[in-house]
């Protein structure tokens, strides 16, 4: 697990100006360094930016991109969207997290994966889609998640047919 | 490049870049949308960048990555012009041939080319495309011949002249009679007059006054603003400037939601260039007004779509709406004077300024003025991105447009304006889409989703569907909405799930009156619309889930199950390998069996199997 800086959140900090209508922001690029919200981090902001710690905390509760449990090296999302729904998205979801043996909004033990399903990705000609790591795999079925989910289990995170789709 | 500092300039600028454009030269143009980018697009571009340096042929091929054309279930999608040839599907192995044979030869690529279904037609030119050939593409056309990512081309199609037009020839008052006359109503689902609002924030008391963009695209199923701000962003920026002189704004955010990062991307980039060319910023044109914007990324949630709270949410706060009035007009961002509009209401502007009011209300109905883009999703042949003149009927979007329904299955609902919509049944295939006539068969315009459904879909499952979305989004704050919305879940569950009692139709029509009726904010408001709409049209699905036990499309687990079909079975045994549970037993060669007790109902075997000898009962 990754233990949280004071020096890289001061930067944060600084680059937002101490501005406490950046909180958001600011909680966002927390977020990407620690793949979740420290509480120490929360305590550290609370104190610079001279805001309540529960208005910090509700904020994070509030917000899905926030996580106050540290998430998985790699993401995977399973889109939920109404065209990915009526194309049999909720199945993709479900055999995803009997591949990986955890629900969705969990991470493996070993942290190497956080299954999430999402309300709509804006990719819904392609449905039902996946992101793995910011990489879209669309048209997916049980198979396909199977053949997925093992190569990225063996290798670095990544399927078939990848190679630069970062979007 | 040097910054721009007054009109004449700019008018120079367009006509040495419309000068240098030599419109017989050979351009092929990539589309880099969302859809393309994950079937591939990328390579696309790197394969004929190799090929056209190896074949030394940079001086005669120029090669353009564009933004969405639309049509994104066949992506790949490559258009060659100026001919307009139209590929689609086309991989990295393809280019050789498209470079060595239709480049150098001019020869059409047979396997390249879209078949029509019905007819077994192939289509060469991107126009004769039955999917485009009956859209207006007024507002989205130029995503598929302009690169986002350079301001030259947006400036070279008439790019920022509404702009120039306006603050050198145009008073506020004069800017807000137009729009008000072109009809203009909010793309993002209320469908409220824009220049009313735009009027009612110019008259608001208070200093300093903001410019918002909402791209808090939340529906699900909508993803025509995400395309505008990939494909098109200067056309935004361009109305929110317009916008904001007349209204008499020098600060504005556009708010895109997180899940849009290439957006995002495109934004930024477009901002800058804006700022250099000094379109954007201070003194713009130097013709003395001076305009920023913002970028705010939303943190993921649905309810930020709603005004009031994606005006907390840029305040870093909750985004849990608030009581209206106060409007925004008059009590915004920071307390202060605020307009919001959606991003494709703000893509309309510019062109609103350069064709005349007179024009644009021309087109579409008598209330509902212009085009509408909207996404053509779910069970349909040609998914993808459609805009169309206001009014068209369903029929002619589904079937026209949309090439019906896959595998010949039946056509049942379609389903508009996200989880505030309805589903429209078969008997209202003729409907004219616009605002009004949406809302009067009970659904609503919303953003612009259009998800199309067939007998596989099961009507109570997609209300409980947008339940769940609801009641997972629900911010809280008001009771209605909080504990109503999840006790019509939980109501809706049992029925899925064969423990639904005859009394509950009733108590769910009663719950959602109740909702409706105290519920804060439009969420709330608007989020018993599914379950009203399937209950008014679909009531025998309810019937049957809750009298019989059955679900009539085969979708609730609970209700239903696998066999195998013995006379198609031919003992290959994929399915037996393939299934989670080992549930599936029986020898090579012979028929299989699946055991119930066992059975999961994954579908998996379904999905594996060649022969469709696998059946939901």
């Amino acid at each position: 697990m990754l233990r949280s800086d004071p020096i890289k959140v001061k930067e944060i900090l600084k680059h937002y100006k101490y501005e406490q209508s950046s909180l958001i922001h600011i909680l966002q690029d927390i977020q990407v360094e620690y793949r979740y919200l420290p509480k120490e981090t929360m305590l550290f902001v609370a104190r610079e930016l001279k805001i309540p710690l529960s208005r910090i905390y509700s904020v994070a509760n509030f917000y899905n991109a926030f996580s106050l449990k540290p998430k998985g090296k790699h993401l995977i999302s399973v889109c939920l969207g109404t065209a990915c729904h009526v194309r049999g998205g909720k199945r993709i979801a479900e055999e995803a997290e009997r591949i990986l043996s955890i629900k969705s909004g969990e991470t493996t033990p070993d942290l190497e994966f956080t299954l999430e399903t999402v309300n709509c990705l804006g990719a819904c000609a392609l449905g039902p889609v996946v992101v793995v790591d910011g990489h879209y795999y669309g048209q997916m079925t049980s198979l396909k998640m199977k053949k997925l989910l093992s190569s990225s289990k063996g290798g670095r995170g990544n399927g078939k047919n990848e190679k630069d789709n970062k979007s | 490049m040097k910054k721009i500092t007054n009109p004449e300039n700019l008018e120079i600028l367009r006509n040495s870049l419309i000068k240098q454009e030599n419109p017989s030269m050979t351009c092929i143009s990539v589309c880099l949308g969302t859809g393309c980018q994950a079937s591939g697009s990328k390579d696309i571009i790197e394969s004929l960048k190799q090929e056209i340096e190896k074949q030394k042929l940079s001086e005669k091929i120029k090669i353009k990555s564009t933004g969405c054309h639309g049509f994104c279930e066949r992506g790949p999608i490559v258009v060659i012009r100026p001919r307009g040839i139209f590929y689609q599907k086309v991989k990295p192995e393809d280019i050789a041939e498209i470079i060595n044979r239709t480049i150098l030869k001019g020869e059409i690529i047979d396997s390249l080319l879209y078949v029509e279904p019905s007819t077994g037609k192939k289509v060469i030119y991107e126009h004769e495309v039955p999917f485009y050939k009956k859209q207006n593409r007024i507002i989205f056309g130029s995503n598929g011949s302009i690169d986002p990512t350079n301001i030259e081309d947006y400036i070279r199609i008439e790019g920022y002249s509404a702009l120039s037009r306006t603050i050198l020839k145009m008073s506020p008052e004069e800017i807000i009679e137009e729009v008000k006359r072109s009809g203009l109503r909010g793309r993002g689902g209320g469908g409220f007059p824009t220049g009313v609002k735009w009027e009612s924030c110019r008259n608001a008391h208070g200093e300093p006054k903001y410019i918002l963009c909402n791209a808090d695209e939340g529906d699900p199923g909508a993803f025509m603003d995400r395309s505008l701000l990939e494909g098109n962003p200067h056309s935004i920026l361009e109305g929110m400037i317009i916008g904001a002189y007349a209204i008499g704004s020098n600060e504005g955010y556009i708010y895109v939601r997180m899940e849009y990062p290439l957006a995002v991307e495109r934004l930024k980039i477009a901002i800058a260039q804006a700022e250099e060319y000094g379109l954007l910023g201070k003194n713009i044109l130097g013709l003395g007004f001076d305009f920023t914007i913002k970028i705010n990324r939303g943190a993921g949630a649905f309810v930020c779509g709603e005004e009031t709270a994606l005006i907390l949410s840029i305040e870093g706060k909750r985004g849990d709406p608030r009581q209206r009035p106060p409007y925004p007009a008059q009590k915004g961002l920071f307390g202060k004077p605020t307009n919001i509009n959606n991003v494709e209401t703000w893509a309309n502007v510019p062109l609103i300024i350069n064709r005349g009011a007179e024009w644009y209300s021309k087109i579409g109905t008598a209330e509902s003025k212009g085009t509408k883009i909207f996404s053509l999703v779910g069970k349909i042949n040609n998914t993808g991105l459609i805009e169309v003149p206001m009014g068209m009927t369903l029929r002619e979007i589904i079937y026209d447009i949309g090439g019906g329904i896959p595998g010949g299955k039946k056509f049942k609902a379609v389903q508009t304006g996200g989880p505030s919509g309805g589903c429209i049944p078969e008997e209202f295939i003729d409907l004219p889409v616009d605002y009004d006539e949406l809302t009067k068969v009970g659904s609503m315009m919303g953003s612009g989703g259009m998800i199309v459904m067939d007998e596989n879909t099961c009507m109570v499952d997609i209300a409980k569907y947008f339940l769940t979305f609801l009641a997972d989004e629900s911010c809280g704050k008001c009771v209605p909405c909080r504990e109503g919305v999840f006790r019509m879940l939980e109501i809706v569950t049992d029925i899925t799930e064969g423990k639904g009692k005859e009394e509950d139709i009733p108590l769910l029509e009663e719950l959602s009156k109740t909702i409706v009726d105290t519920s804060l904010c439009a969420l709330g408001g608007t989020a018993p619309n599914p379950v009203i709409s399937t209950i008014k049209y679909f009531r025998s699905e309810y019937e049957a889930h809750i009298k019989e036990k059955r679900c009539p499309a085969g979708v609730c687990k609970a209700l239903i199950c696998y066999e195998i079909l013995a006379d198609k079975c031919t003992g290959c045994g994929a399915c037996l390998k393939a299934c989670p549970q080992e549930a599936i037993s029986g020898e090579k060669k012979k028929v299989h069996t699946i055991t119930q007790e066992k059975c999961i109902k994954c579908g998996i075997c379904m999905d594996t199997c060649r022969f469709e000898a696998i059946e939901v009962k």
